[in-house]
């Protein structure tokens, strides 16, 4: 570290990212634009499962304006949507074609797509094609026995097992087991940007450009080569302002495969802008699960045993995620507790609605609802107060690093460091519980429907296994840091050249921070998983220490001075024992260290470095939520009248940033349990495609959010000890509204 | 095919000459034909307000009203409220109480706070919640956006 205190680090600096959006000066994906370009609108299937009897698309193909319309037909060479992770072999057969394929299985899938010279010409088109579909049975229910998929394949794709332990033992022993059947009801992230994709094809180069792009732009490009038979630098993937992503905007979908197709089959850029109803029905879905638990509990509320069935409902295909929310699911749900036995059987099945994937803190968000519902309810039965629960089962600082033999996101849990009970306790004393508790209380004798509730949980943030930056350093000293990492509005360039400054010792206003541009950098892996601050950041300390030293060493030779009376203040290199003294600017470095320049000697042209930062484990930040509700007697209307959220971060980089996180995943969480879902009728239609159905939380509905910030436990797995700050303001608010709504109408487990 | 229409928008002062489909929707027109594409579409029917506007000095959303409907009228966008290098004060306190993450939703909350404002500089909290709650945002639990939009309320009346 530099010396001294931190200027940057630890400050809640006014964000680089805002002077253009609040001018109006975004370039979001509606807002690129081609000459010459054409507007792609997707017909889409309006029966949730037939087979494709016909497709008419003449009329379409006569309207002026019009030119070209395509159906599975016209692009057999493409190859289904693929993985993001690789092949997956006993998965491919589910994976979503990108136009339909002899079948449609939910309502809203591409079938076929229209190409025109204009959006509202493009979009009358798809009006006049006429699809012929014969019905099948419609399967909308995951717990229900499977339904054929295809010719011997059914809709449990896979049965996804996890655990350690004798439970059966367990549970025959146990004094006593508490058994819930809990659902989480189907919702998804919405951004307000909805999807757009851009491609363009430049033959003078023969290379393929893809606009639009979000999140994991990287691992898009080197998915649509394998898709495509491109190679991965011939694909230049470009990521712009990104309004939301919330895990689902980003991943590769059918239409991104088709505008790069288009792209280059018709020699014009190709434009596709989503629209609302569109993105309710054909962007990723999440969440919805029903668990049958069940836990061997000791006479105190000590947790033995834990069993759990659950069913995934997956929707019609499984997309870029492959198993990976089922699986975490298995993986994360014991959370904070021990818990001596464990098996978890998930069902990973099919139905015919939009295909699911991730949602900001996926597992965590469905497995804290689960878990928390379970203490509740081991509370309720043994009459004790559902934090001595919490007391009784949670890790304990000295049992850390605490390995647990389960996965998430292909890694086996190690908790890097935490106490919980103790952040129970700081939350206790912040809320003045017991007065608040008492004063509850009252309220219900009164005769009003209030009521409190917690919910403790573990996140996982910071997702390996590497990531790197290059930092170079022009003739002017601006500083351009170039990363692998992506921007979803979170505030990831300030954060970035706040980490770039304090090592380098300028003002963070000095770096000028690029993310998501394929071309820029080779390797990247975006932002997901809460692993931006956590693995950019950290690669940034690491080639910012690199490229600090090299500054010093070459300004030592010019000052005649050891490196280490050397240190950089302001962008100048000066003598520690005179800041005021002579000096010799980062710029002036940058020109000394030019390939041309006689000073030069020995050393690499250029002031630039390369930061690479690996891991092994993810980190495991940790959290409380509580929530105050009032419930209308005669509506069941749920007012949440008081939130807090006490969460340790390990080291927060920009406090305010970290708040806004967490306020701002609250307000996603508080939908989610309360307004949010998509519903389907029996014919399987979704009822839910507009935002008047489809309801998000608004100023009025939204409490404002005490949030307890704690920096006790820092990470011991990177330089700065960072945690991440994502999702923890999701993950629990399921579970303290419903924890919350039990003691307002004194029905536990209601 | 019905017949385009020519005619002028104003937008922040300025005439844009348009050739426009009876159709098209203010919103395109601003956007595509005016160039003007701070102002965002966030649904296309009326709910989220990410395209509000300011019609002759209402908040608008954009996306509901034809072009043909704004002939005439002083429409203002983000892009009017700063004036050169300064800042509205609005534009100032979202940026000073982080009341953006994305920034998508963002003109569309400063156009109508804006209006809002201008007509009734001292709205109460609980009427400012009100009007906010007509428009959506998706990253800030809306928190520091009421707390901005309070905070230039503040500056505004006092530069008075």
């Amino acid at each position: 570290m530099t010396s001294g205190n931190n200027k940057w680090i630890g400050q809640s600096v006014e964000r680089l990212e805002d002077p253009p959006l609040v001018r109006g000066r975004g370039r979001f994906a509606a807002d690129i634009s081609f000459p010459h370009q054409l507007h792609m609108r997707i017909v889409r299937a309006n029966h949730a499962h037939g087979r494709i009897a016909a497709i008419d698309t003449a009329a379409a193909r006569a309207l002026p304006g019009v030119v070209a319309v395509w159906s599975s037909a016209d692009i057999a060479d493409i190859p289904p949507v693929d993985f993001r992770e690789g092949r997956i072999p006993a998965l491919e057969p589910y994976r979503q074609p990108v136009l339909a394929v002899d079948k449609v299985r939910y309502v809203g899938e591409p079938v076929a797509a229209i190409f025109a010279e204009d959006p509202y010409i493009a979009e009358d088109a798809a009006d006049l094609v006429t699809l012929e579909i014969e019905e099948l049975p419609i399967l909308l229910d995951a717990e229900a026995e499977p339904g054929e998929f295809s010719a011997g394949r059914n809709t449990e794709v896979a049965v996804i097992q996890q655990g350690y332990g004798d439970v059966e033992a367990a549970l025959r022993a146990a004094p006593m087991v508490v058994e819930l059947e809990l659902g989480i009801g189907r919702h998804s992230g919405v951004p307000l940007e909805a999807r757009g994709a851009i491609g363009r094809y430049d033959a003078s180069r023969d290379i393929l450009e893809l606009h639009g792009a979000a999140k994991v732009p990287h691992r898009n490009r080197d998915l649509l080569a394998r898709m495509l038979k491109l190679t991965p630098s011939s694909i230049h993937v470009h990521e712009s302002h990104v309004g939301g992503g919330f895990g689902i905007r980003g991943e590769l979908y059918p239409e991104d495969v088709l505008v790069c197709v288009a792209a280059m089959r018709l020699g014009r850029p190709v434009k596709w802008i989503e629209d609302r109803r569109e993105h309710l029905i054909a962007a990723n879905h999440s969440r919805q699960q029903l668990h049958r638990i069940r836990a061997a509990v000791d006479g105190e509320g000590r947790i033995l045993a834990i069993d759990d069935r659950y069913f995934h409902d997956q929707g019609a295909y499984v997309r870029t995620h492959a198993a990976r929310v089922v699986h975490m699911t298995a993986g994360i749900l014991p959370g904070p507790y021990r818990v001596p036995a464990y098996r978890a059987i998930g069902h990973f099945r099919l139905t015919n609605k939009t295909p699911a994937a991730t949602y900001r803190a996926p597992g965590r968000y469905e497995t804290t609802f689960v878990r928390e519902r379970l203490v509740d309810a081991i509370a309720a039965k043994l009459g004790i107060d559902p934090n001595d629960v919490r007391r009784r089962n949670a890790i304990a600082p000295d049992e850390m690093p605490y390995h647990r033999p389960l996965e998430a996101l292909g890694e086996e849990i190690e908790f890097d460091s935490g106490d919980y009970v103790g952040l129970l306790d700081k939350l206790l004393v912040a809320l003045d519980w017991d007065k608040l508790k008492a004063g509850l209380a009252r309220r219900r004798a009164a005769g009003e429907a209030v009521g409190a509730g917690f919910a403790m949980f573990v996140e996982k943030s910071g997702l390996g296994p590497a990531d790197g930056v290059r930092i170079e350093v022009d003739t002017s000293g601006a500083v351009e840091l170039i990363t692998g990492g992506a921007s979803l509005g979170q505030g990831f360039e300030t954060v970035m050249a706040q980490v770039c400054a304090e090592i380098l010792g300028i003002d963070y206003r000095r770096v000028r921070v690029t993310h998501g541009q394929t071309d820029r950098i080779a390797y990247g892996i975006g932002a997901h998983a809460s692993r931006a601050t956590v693995m950019t950041a950290s690669a940034t300390y690491n080639g910012a220490m690199k490229l600090r030293a090299k500054a010093i060493d070459m300004a030592a030779e010019l000052m005649q001075a050891p490196v280490a009376a050397l240190d950089i203040v302001e962008g100048k290199v000066v003598r520690k024992d005179q800041p005021l003294g002579p000096s010799i600017s980062l710029g002036e470095i940058a020109t000394h260290l030019a390939p041309t320049s006689k000073t030069l000697g020995e050393r690499e042209p250029g002031l630039s470095a390369e930061g690479w930062f690996r891991v092994e484990h993810q980190v495991y930040p940790y959290g409380l939520h509580f929530a105050v509700v009032k419930v209308d007697r005669e509506t069941g209307g749920v007012h949440v009248e008081s939130y807090a959220i006490a969460y340790d971060i390990g080291r927060a980089i920009n406090p305010a940033l970290v708040k806004g996180q967490i306020v701002g995943g609250f307000a996603q969480g508080l939908g989610g349990a309360l307004l949010e879902e998509f519903t389907y009728n029996e014919r399987g239609d979704p009822l839910a495609t507009t935002f008047a159905d489809y309801l998000m939380p608004t100023a009025r509905e939204t409490p404002k959010v005490d949030v307890i910030l704690r920096e006790d436990y820092t990470s011991p797995l990177n330089p700065l000890g960072i945690k991440g700050a994502g999702e923890s303001g999701i993950t629990g608010v399921g579970a303290a509204i419903a924890s919350a709504v039990d003691e307002a109408i004194g029905i536990p487990g209601a | 095919m019905i017949e385009k229409r020519e005619l002028t928008l104003i937008v922040n002062g300025r005439d844009y000459s348009v050739r426009v489909d009876p159709r098209r929707t203010l919103v395109d027109a601003i956007r595509d034909d005016c160039g003007q594409t701070g102002t965002h579409i966030g649904c296309e029917h009326g709910v989220c307000g990410a395209c509000t506007v300011l019609i002759d000095g209402e908040p608008v959303r954009s996306c509901l009203m034809f072009a043909v409907q704004a002939e005439g009228c002083q429409i203002r966008t983000v892009e009017g409220l700063a004036k050169g290098d300064e800042l509205h004060p609005l534009q100032q306190a979202f940026i000073e109480n982080h009341g953006l993450q994305c920034g998508f939703c963002t003109p569309g909350f400063l156009m109508l706070a804006t209006g809002v404002l201008e007509r009734e500089p001292n709205i109460s909290d609980e009427d400012l919640i009100d009007v906010l709650a007509s428009n959506l945002c998706r990253c800030t639990g809306y928190e520091n956006i009421v707390k901005a939009v309070r905070a230039a309320a503040a500056k505004m009346t006092a530069g008075r």
